[in-house]
């Protein structure tokens, strides 16, 4: 017996042994899952004050840097001696962790106690991490999130795609290959314009013709979405790699030289310390990001268009019984994401690196529908998850600079994000779910 | 909640048949009502490849010929399809055709020309390549004359293998996209025990063929526990798995032990002679007998799926979880069975590629195999004698695109496109119906994976 199946009842039920049977099999559920997070952080805690704590060179000190040498108003490195914060840091863990499995936090609580569980274990592994080196390593903390930041943002704008589709019932599997296509049309109409924004609204057209495709097959001719998606991804790395190698690779210099936007800072919002390097120094892609992070977010829980999405995307059947266009509310969604992910393909070539090679996406579109179902399908959610694949992405980088007490392969840091996703979508399944009627194809009666 | 309450298969109502759904229908649903638990008594006509109509009148089968839902004709037409884009593509890549183009108002026909011309030189090497070389004939020598087929059948054996991993796990609901990380891991199992084991000769072989299955079958019953247990959906698992295969072989690469020395690139050890596959057609032809094992691990698949109790399950828990639920099936222990031998087989594919094939580990191991899989089993309609079919049309377009590379260089990419282009042209039958105008008694198209909600 589920515990919502007994507890619906009870609302209206004046019954007061009814009542009793309900709490008791809703406590022994939420028992076992409170004890169980519980006991996983006082083992984190422990491998954070043991492994960790003890791993770490004795005396060392650990310096964080948090300002930028030029700027406008300094901050202070933080330098901490390693042992001691490890310690500390996991000692809270621990402590968190009993609270937890002993009296237990409140739903709402548990969120913010998990990250801060995370932050510091996560504080406490780059201390440790620092002290490999003699004197202690200096981490630039700033400099970390601002790549991780970077590092998202093409995963960020591939999940926004993924959830502008599947909220409408569209199962995109194809961000990978409408990111691809994008970055590869963002690159040639770049270079043959010798002009970024051109370049920019064609990664978005081709998004945009990459999603209408999937969106012709999976609506008109019913293909079933997930081969489909995988399908196309074949096609946009076999046709883009065709035409590179075709017409491209013999002239570099003429078809693939777009150049990359440079940061643009603004004015007094950039000079905000910590904050301002971190948020307000960004290329024009990372602006869009932030602009369409919220107007997503906020036109999907707030707009006609928003609602219309939804229904479509939870009862195709209600919805068209109300007057909605269930087909033309997919058509736009899938287009609409196609040119969202295209975007997330620009910011790989005229974003970053400034040219095109073969399957630059290289998976991350595959990672931006991991944050997408990570993330439960909301925007916050898939913001939440993208960051953390690009920080664990930027931790990677850093750990090969700075040498650690134990040298970790970087092989295995690059499993993480992987290693997360797998662990997110056994854990969160029944707790997150799909729009109901995702990857079905509506047809009217 | 989820695991107990998974949605219908696709493109029905709650109430409606399960017949559609079904990929070992023929497109016209031949049988729609017949839900799997009627199968049981009349098991369908799936044995063979697309072609096969065994037990029909020849009357009967001209006709089905000439009708518009016709499979066979149905998969031509996507190839013609296909190949007709692909042509297009090789013109726009053509130079000589593009130079023509820039004067294409003053003299139209010298672009129609050109691109006909780098068409033409374009299929006929891929043709050269895969299948024969005319000019061969005159060296007279065998190996010159059999190379093309020997390559074809080179490239098709891990093809085959995987298609069949894929078709096996379609056929059970389920949708193996970790091809990639299963073979890389059967190939790293496979490869540790052929070169740092020392065994006799026909033992050797043997066991590092087991070591490959069971490590490719290892990486496919997480997939399929997984599933099984917590309901993760396999999409998202088997992809996930890619990437950590991929990056657990990038650390062994750098790896003492598995690296080959002096360490300074990224490959193992050669393995040892004892643990290879014979070549078929002697030293010189590349064929080796992992094409054997190819065709009996078809034949195996038939098997299975047509004539044992498993297969009656996972094809009945692939037609409706519910209904085999209902009827008292393990639907999670099914999950899991087809997931473990969906990864053998790929394992088996890894082995055909590290045994057989190339003489060392490398990372590109998998060499696009795990995901041109998909395509092979899409093309093959799920069935074992499809798969192997479009296996070895595939490896022959694998084939023949390395001649047709070297000889007009057009970019192997043009190969990919055009799988893609068939796959999606046979997966919406209405479209190539529509683009030939051939009659259509307006069926479903095929309908293998489920959504993420079940």
């Amino acid at each position: 017996m589920s515990a919502v199946e007994l507890a619906t009842p009870s609302g209206g039920d004046p019954d007061q042994d009814d009542l009793v049977v309900v709490k008791k099999v809703v406590r022994r559920t939420s028992t076992k899952r409170r004890v169980i997070t519980g006991v996983l952080m006082v083992a984190l805690g422990v491998l954070c004050v043991l492994g960790l704590g003890l791993g770490a060179h004795p005396g060392v000190s650990a310096t964080f840097q948090l300002g930028q040498p030029d700027a406008a108003i300094g901050v202070p490195n933080l330098v901490l001696p390693a042992r001691t914060a490890i310690v500390v840091l996991g000692v809270l863990i621990i402590l968190l962790g009993l609270w937890q499995a002993v009296r237990g936090f409140g739903r709402r609580a548990m969120r913010w106690v998990g990250v801060v569980a995370g932050v510091a274990f996560i504080f406490s592994f780059l201390c440790w991490a620092a002290t490999g080196q003699e004197g202690g390593a200096s981490i630039d903390l700033v400099g970390l999130l601002s790549q991780s930041i970077f590092l998202a943002t093409p995963l960020i704008l591939g999940a926004l795609a993924g959830i502008l589709c599947e909220r409408s019932a569209v199962i995109n599997i194809a961000i990978e290959g409408q990111m691809l296509t994008g970055a590869f049309a963002g690159a040639l109409a770049g270079s043959m314009a010798h002009n970024l924004g051109v370049g920019l609204i064609a990664a978005m057209i081709a998004g945009g013709l990459m999603g209408a495709l999937l969106a012709v097959f999976a609506i008109r001719y019913v293909v079933n979405q997930i081969i489909l998606g995988v399908v196309i991804n074949v096609l946009a790395l076999g046709l883009t790699g065709f035409i590179y190698d075709a017409l491209m690779q013999p002239n570099q210099d003429s078809l693939n030289n777009p150049g990359f936007f440079s940061p643009i800072k603004i004015p007094v919002l950039g000079d905000i310390p910590i904050l301002g390097p971190l948020l307000f120094d960004a290329n024009i892609i990372v602006y869009l990001m932030y602009l369409l992070i919220i107007v997503i977010d906020v036109a999907l829980l707030r707009t006609r268009w928003g609602l219309r999405t939804r229904a479509v995307g939870e009862h195709p059947k209600a919805a068209d019984t109300v007057g909605i266009n269930v087909l033309r509310t997919r058509y736009r969604n899938v287009i609409l994401g196609g040119c969202v992910a295209g975007l997330g393909g620009a910011f790989l070539t005229i974003g970053a690196v400034g040219s095109f090679t073969k399957d630059i996406s290289s998976g991350k579109g595959f990672i931006a529908l991991a944050a997408v179902i990570f993330g439960g399908w909301s925007p916050r959610g898939a913001l939440g998850a993208a960051l953390l694949f690009g920080f664990a992405d930027a931790l990677g980088t850093l750990l090969s600079f700075i040498s650690a007490p134990v040298a970790i392969p970087s092989s295995f840091l690059a499993m993480l994000p992987y290693l997360a996703t797998i662990f997110a979508v056994a854990g969160l399944v029944g707790r997150v779910k799909a729009p109901a009627a995702d990857g079905e194809p509506y047809t009217k009666e | 909640m989820l695991r107990g309450g998974y949605g219908m298969t696709q493109e029905k109502p709650p109430t409606g048949p399960i017949g559609p759904s079904d990929a070992t229908e023929p497109a016209d649903g031949a049988s729609p009502a017949q839900g799997a638990m009627s199968t049981q008594t009349e098991p369908p006509d799936d044995s063979a490849g697309p072609g096969s109509e065994s037990g029909k009148g020849a009357g009967s089968r001209m006709g089905r010929m000439l009708h518009g839902d016709n499979p066979v004709l149905l998969t031509f037409l996507a190839l013609v399809l296909a190949g007709l884009v692909g042509a297009v593509l090789i013109a726009i890549g053509d130079p000589a055709t593009r130079a023509a183009s820039k004067y294409f108002f003053a003299a139209p026909l010298d672009t129609v020309s050109a691109a006909l011309k780098a068409v033409g030189n374009a299929y006929l090497a891929l043709f050269e390549g895969s299948v024969v070389d005319p000019s061969s004939f005159a060296s007279g020598s065998a190996t010159a004359i059999l190379g093309p087929i020997s390559e074809t059948l080179v490239n098709a054996t891990p093809l085959i293998l995987g298609g069949l991993s894929v078709a096996l796990a379609f056929r059970a609901g389920l949708f193996n996209i970790g091809g990639q990380g299963q073979i890389i891991i059967g190939a790293v199992f496979a490869g540790y025990v052929g070169f740092a084991w020392d065994l006799p000769v026909v033992v050797h072989v043997l066991v590092a063929l087991a070591a490959g299955t069971l490590g490719g079958a290892l990486w496919g019953g997480i997939a399929g526990w997984l599933k099984a247990r917590t309901g993760a959906h396999e999409v998202i698992t088997t992809i996930m798995l890619n990437y950590i295969a991929f990056n657990l072989l990038a650390f062994l690469l750098g790896t003492p032990g598995f690296q080959a020395p002096p360490f300074g690139q990224a490959i193992s050890n050669p393995v040892e002679g004892n643990a290879r596959l014979p070549h078929l057609l002697g030293g010189d032809l590349r064929v080796h007998a992992g094409l054997l094992i190819a065709l009996l691990a078809a034949l195996g698949c038939w098997w299975l799926l047509d004539r044992s109790t498993l297969g009656f399950r996972l094809r009945a828990v692939g037609a409706n979880q519910n209904a085999a639920r209902t009827a008292g099936m393990h639907v999670e222990r099914s999950y899991v069975a087809v997931m473990l031998i969906a990864g053998g087989l790929c394992g088996l594919a890894g082995c055909a590629q590290i045994l057989g094939t190339n003489p060392a580990i490398t990372q590109d191991i998998d060499a696009g195999i795990g995901f041109d899989a998909i395509t092979v089993a899409l093309l093959g309609r799920g069935k074992p004698g499809g798969t192997v079919l479009a296996g070895l049309l595939f490896g022959a377009l694998r084939a023949g695109s390395v001649t047709m590379l070297s000889v007009t260089g057009t970019p192997v990419d043009l190969v990919q496109v055009v799988q893609a282009l068939i796959v999606m042209f046979i997966a919406a039958p209405a479209l190539v119906q529509a683009v030939f105008r051939v009659r259509a008694r307006g069926g479903v198209g095929q309908v293998l994976a489920k959504g993420w909600n079940g």
